[in-house]
């Protein structure tokens, strides 16, 4: 196994109370490693769209954030309903997130659009038992 | 830079090793060793928070001794605004500027006029400024915070000086100007109600060096400048005046209120402004325009060197606004200072990543492995007896090699017992050999 730095995260569905825990811890450990600084908050804001869209959409799930020399690896894995239209998904400004949820100033439909402009390489899975994300961020 | 001044000391003689300090600051740049605290320079952003939190008083801020206005043929007083609130009964504050003529300055040049600049300068950066929230540069503890924890946001940060550093530049231009002296000659000090100040003066941001020749807490100055207000007389002051926004800078929310901006976030305490600034990083605020933050409850009336309680002096400088006769910042007068750079950054400000914790990123996550396993073993209470601000910390610091294991008193417990229980095994086996 090469140097590979691992830690994964869960992430509880409808827990707002802890919303941007992980996403903080993840971008602590960035600081801590002496990633640089435009990298860390690429990552952070992925990161946090996708610990958002678990505790808003899903059912739970795992964050785990991987480290090596060249990357820096998001993958995100929940049970829940799934994506039923990721095209529409990925569009800025859709949503399906409910009234409430939007009201908490979440849920404006950039989540998905967010990660995918941040990461260098970005793939999406969803079916009806759950979603699957997997971003890369390269090392310079 | 080799040795990185500080204004916030620790006096060891009163320091208990209590753990009040640790467990408030903003950096976790302190710890407890050996029964006393240290402070940890390259993370400290002299905030001043342990200051206000430490009982024993143990925590000092180190600003110049009055006596240093001597070392100059010409000296001018830098009243900031807040310290308009510190006292009762002050009917106005041309009191205040007579007052600090009566103790030696030749000249006041009031920090508010130099906030009317910078807010009128901030009015036209603002509109080229692309990643939003634009930030304020005025709270330089702010600004260390942002570089040490913060440093996806230092573009954010508007790149003009602070109005202390614009009142220096503008007063000793202006002072050399009207009576043709030297500038070498001009003296600029700073009367300041916090330790941040006087570390901006000494390392400054934005700019190589400061234009502020020195700077005297409020408190320090405090009895010698009461007893000038009370001299009958002096009433009118000659010069020209700051305006009621320029005035309004020493209050949280004064700044972008002197600046015209009505889509702005206004946040003071540093704890709080953490909170803010994090949901800044996660592009939660992006359709905010203007963020300013300051690290004093209240604002700089809340500063820690100041003397009085910063919810009085906050009413007290809003009582003293109402009697101001010039109510709009002069963009005549500014327009001079912007457009000449004046009020500019000379150098942009950078990243401080003090947080890493090895030069070698692999070796940095061999290093964070063992942190996060260190961690897992400890009892995650973060009581802060270990002298280190939490478990995390404290694994962390076994890993750098400042803390052992053992001191966790949860840990060391663990342990006795278990030696105990090895004796008493040990001692039980003994006796059986012995009855026999």
């Amino acid at each position: 196994m090469p140097d590979v730095f691992r830690e994964t995260f869960e992430i509880a569905s409808g827990d707002f109370a802890s919303a941007g825990e992980a996403s903080a811890k993840i971008k602590s450990i960035l600081r801590m490693i002496g990633l640089d600084p435009a990298l860390t908050r690429r990552v952070t804001i992925a990161s946090y769209e996708a610990e958002l869209n678990m505790i808003i959409h899903s059912h739970g799930g795992e964050m785990t954030v991987e480290i090596s020399p060249d990357a820096v690896l998001l993958h995100c894995e929940d049970t829940g309903p799934g994506i039923e239209d990721i095209d529409m998904a990925m569009q800025e400004g859709y949503s399906t997130a409910p009234f409430d949820v939007r009201m908490m100033g979440f849920g404006a439909g950039m989540g998905l659009p967010n990660m995918k402009k941040n990461s260098d390489e970005f793939t999406i899975r969803s079916d009806s038992g759950g979603t699957r994300l997997d971003m890369r961020f390269d090392i310079k | 830079m080799n040795t990185y001044f500080h204004s916030v000391r620790l006096d060891r003689d009163k320091c208990k090793g209590c753990t009040n300090c640790i467990k408030h600051c903003p950096t976790e740049a302190i710890r407890v060793r050996g029964g006393k605290a240290q402070i940890i320079a390259e993370r400290c952003i002299d905030c001043g928070e342990c200051i206000r939190v430490c009982p024993y008083h143990a925590k000092i801020a180190y600003t110049d001794p009055f006596s240093d206005i001597g070392k100059f043929k010409y000296k001018i007083a830098l009243p900031a605004p807040s310290l308009y609130g510190q006292f009762k009964n002050l009917t106005s504050i041309d009191r205040v500027v007579m007052g600090l003529k009566l103790m030696g300055f030749d000249e006041v040049y009031e920090v508010a006029r130099a906030a009317d600049i910078v807010s009128c300068a901030i009015r036209e950066k603002i509109q080229k400024k692309k990643n939003l929230p634009v930030i304020s540069s005025a709270c330089p503890a702010i600004v260390r915070l942002i570089q040490v924890r913060f440093p996806g946001l230092i573009d954010n940060i508007i790149d003009l000086l602070s109005p202390m550093e614009v009142a220096a530049s503008v007063a000793k231009r202006e002072y050399a100007e009207k009576y043709g002296v030297s500038q070498k000659d001009i003296g600029t000090f700073f009367i300041t109600p916090c330790p941040a100040k006087m570390t901006s003066i000494k390392n400054p941001y934005g700019i190589g060096k400061s234009s502020v020749d020195g700077a005297f807490s409020v408190i320090d100055i405090y009895g010698l400048l009461a007893g000038q207000l009370k001299k009958p007389g002096i009433v009118e002051s000659e010069g020209e005046t700051a305006s009621v926004y320029g005035v309004g800078w020493a209050n949280s929310g004064g700044e972008a209120a002197a600046a015209g901006i009505t889509n702005s976030l206004a946040v003071d305490g540093i704890g709080n402004v953490i909170k803010v600034l994090e949901e800044i990083e996660n592009m939660k605020l992006t359709d905010l325009q203007y963020f300013e933050g300051l690290a004093c409850p209240g604002g700089c009336v809340g500063g820690p060197l100041t003397f009085e309680n910063p919810y009085v002096a906050r009413t007290r400088i809003k009582a003293l606004s109402a009697k101001i006769a010039n109510t709009e910042p002069s963009y005549d007068y500014a327009q001079k200072y912007i457009a000449d750079g004046t009020v500019d950054f000379r150098e942009p400000v950078k990243a401080r990543p003090v947080m890493k914790i090895d030069a070698d990123m692999v070796t940095a996550m061999k290093k964070l492995e063992a942190i996060e396993e260190i961690a897992k073993r400890l009892p995650g209470l973060d009581c802060g007896s270990c002298g280190s601000p939490s478990c995390h910390a404290m694994a962390e610091d076994i890993v750098l090699g400042d803390a052992k294991e053992m001191d966790c008193v949860f840990k060391l417990r663990d342990k006795v017992t278990s030696l105990a229980e090895q004796m008493v095994e040990l001692t039980g086996k003994g006796k059986k050999e012995t009855d026999r």
